[in-house]
């Protein structure tokens, strides 16, 4: 057995994941199914001089951890959806301020309170829209113990690179599962580093190429003195409202995600070159929709498997590469149909798409996707 | 004392408040307390929320962060955690830190980490023009109680000393030089820090209340107050209704960041050979 391999819990991932590309801040608050992850970083935090705070609740914690951030650090808090639907309103404020933090969402089920202990994936809309305005996000789901590392390692280079909250949509079966997972050498790391500006003199917080432009970002307490704000600022970091500020930025905004879908773009591929039906999913639904490809495949069926890492940016064009052949689409999720509707949008009538949603709580069965599998051909 | 605008981005003035208002004389009292003390401008983090006297933070020549409604409290937690070696202040109003970030104020003054809380109690939100506000005194007007407050107000003072905050005092604006010395101490400090300022919103609140002009204004404020040097010495019923100004509260409390700093020593002495972690890091010093 190699030397890095460990039977490993999909929480216990993320949290070496995201030690792995630098953690120095955890700020959470305790919630099913994710709360592992507050747990170990409070564990190993102070191992390295990293820091953890358990907050008095979800909005103090993004705070906290945005907060962090302009210091410099790389900071992450862990959820579920009754949290992460509290976090939205700094998820906005980090977006516009353009501040780098993890939030990784372990999804249960909703609405409310729900089953706290059940897996879904109905917040994919929330990851996208849950904050208020036009705005862009990127959302990872990752498919298995192993990419619960590496999509939260992956995570923090997005946040960092691009200057936004990255979520990491997980779900309870994703997150709790334990698999053995063989971790890369850490002298493999590339590890994420935020651009910095060089000198104070003629800084400029929010000065960036207007298509798309990440700006320099100058760390708190190094003679900077900048102000950050949550009202719309022009380039020197000042309110502003005029009309020419509020469009260049909230487009500048934009244009850093769209102009890039295709670098952020991520995702599994088999057997789609020639299938006539392809299935679409993410996280563990993907799983049993695998296993489902796998035997119609056996039996003769050109079925194909698609499974996305990157939901957000949604990869309009690698769904329609990825998908020419299928005359049928099915998109099974743990949900009443919500990433179905970014597929029907992208595939834009080229085939038949259909919904298979499932919110009993429940993973999908393989024999329920490979129903529909054989129902499609 | 240095040039007083070399404290303020020049260039962001004029700011945006009303004439009459008293957000500007407590942030003198701020900035004379700061120099004064000598405090170094870039070590020092000034953290907003929202409101009238969240704006004070964007006229200052500091790092400034001017967030959402109610988390400043929340946000400067993160910075001062984070980086415990920059001095971290917090501008807030009374609906700001006592309504929607009533929360995040008693969790910090229980943590006791050491950040100085300015609260710039007006009674009302002014940025909305006018609403009732959890400091507005019962039975006042607001533009929400049209018909006298059917609410009683906090005693913010007495809030943050019952939370745990380890210094605690209150002052007007028209007691600025008090203000200002209670302010230094304030940030003197080591530890959660409360100065309550009781400021006039003549726009709204002197408006809607009729009590006048922002003179008519001070005086009322003036005239709820008594130094608690002075309320020593008098008999209850010249009290009755009385607000006490001065330091109300001083205490030795462990400080947050000061613990979570001997724990990690701790720690580390106990996993010394520890490999995972703090790769590419250099600003983890602190």
């Amino acid at each position: 057995m190699p030397k890095n391999a460990k039977l490993m819990q999909g929480n216990e991932a993320c949290t070496m994941g995201a030690i792995a590309a630098g953690l120095q801040f955890f700020a959470g608050y305790p919630i099913t199914p994710s709360t592992e992850i507050a747990e170990m970083c409070s564990e190993e935090l102070p191992k390295f001089g990293g820091k953890f705070i358990q907050m008095e609740d979800e909005i103090g914690s993004i705070a906290a951890c945005i907060g962090a951030s302009l210091t410099g650090k790389k900071a992450m808090t862990a959820t579920s959806g009754p949290g992460f639907s509290l976090m939205q309103e700094s998820i906005g404020y980090a977006s516009l301020c353009e501040i780098p933090v993890v939030i990784v969402n372990v999804q249960r089920m909703g609405p409310s309170t729900g089953m706290p202990t059940s897996p879904a994936q109905g917040d994919i809309m929330q990851a996208r829209w849950g904050t208020h305005g036009d705005h862009q996000v990127i959302a990872l789901a990752p498919g298995n113990v192993k990419e619960c590392f590496e999509l939260t390692f992956k995570a923090f280079v997005y946040a960092e690179a691009y200057r936004v909250p990255v979520i990491v949509l997980a779900d309870e079966v994703i997150s709790h599962m334990r698999e053995k997972v063989v971790l890369p050498d850490p002298s493999s790391y590339k590890i994420p580093m935020r651009a910095m500006p060089t000198s104070p003199a003629g800084y400029k917080p929010y000065g960036a190429d207007p298509d798309g432009g990440v700006p320099l970002m100058a760390p708190f307490g190094q003679g900077y003195r900048w102000h950050c704000t949550g009202l719309f600022h022009d380039e020197s970091g000042a309110p502003s409202g005029k009309a020419a500020v509020a469009d260049q930025l909230l487009h500048r905004l934009d244009r850093k995600i769209e102009k890039n879908v295709q670098a952020l773009e991520d995702y599994y591929v088999e057997s789609m070159d020639d299938c006539d039906v392809a299935v679409v999913s993410f996280g563990s639904s993907a799983m049993a929709a695998l296993s489902a490809v796998r035997r119609a495949r056996k039996g003769g069926l050109k079925a194909g498997m698609l499974r996305l890492k990157t939901i957000w940016p949604f990869p309009d064009q690698a769904i329609r590469r990825l998908c020419a052949s299928a005359k049928k689409i099915i998109v099974p999720e743990m949900n009443l149909g919500q990433l179905v509707l970014e597929v029907e949008r992208a595939i834009h009538g080229k085939a038949e798409v259909i919904k298979l949603g499932k919110v009993t709580g429940e993973l999908f069965h393989p024999d329920e996707i490979y129903k529909a599998l054989k129902e499609a051909f | 004392m240095a040039e007083f605008l070399d404290y303020f981005r020049k260039e962001r003035l004029p700011h945006i408040w009303c004439p009459g208002c008293g957000h500007g004389t407590v942030t003198g009292a701020l900035i004379r307390a700061i120099d004064k003390l000598g405090l170094d401008k870039n070590k020092i983090v000034m953290v907003s929320g929202i409101g009238c006297s969240s704006r004070a933070v964007g006229y200052l020549d500091f790092d400034t962060l001017h967030t959402t409604h109610g988390r400043a409290i929340a946000f400067a937690t993160g910075v001062k955690h984070a980086k415990p070696s920059l001095k971290v202040i917090v501008m807030t109003g009374d609906g700001d830190c006592t309504a929607i970030g009533g929360n995040h104020f008693i969790h910090a003054a229980r943590r006791n980490i050491d950040i100085t809380t300015i609260i710039m109690n007006n009674s009302t939100y002014g940025m909305t023009s006018g609403q009732y506000s959890p400091t507005t005194p019962h039975g006042m007007l607001g533009t929400t109680a049209p018909y006298g407050n059917v609410e009683h107000e906090f005693d913010v003072c007495e809030l943050a000393k019952a939370s745990g905050a380890s210094y605690v005092a209150r002052a007007t604006s028209f007691h600025v030089t008090l203000l200002t010395d209670l302010i230094e101490k304030a940030l003197m400090n080591k530890g959660f820090s409360v100065v309550e300022a009781l400021t006039q919103c003549p726009t709204y609140f002197g408006r809607k209340n009729k009590i006048g002009g922002p003179v008519e204004l001070l005086n009322w404020i003036k005239d709820r107050t008594v130094n608690v040097k002075a309320a020593a010495a008098l008999p209850p019923e010249k009290l009755a209704g009385k607000l006490l100004i001065g330091e109300l509260y001083k205490a030795e409390r462990p400080e947050y960041c000061a613990t979570y700093a001997e724990t990690t020593a701790r720690v580390q002495r106990t996993y010394n050979d520890y490999k995972g972690g703090n790769r590419g890091c250099e600003l983890n010093s602190d």
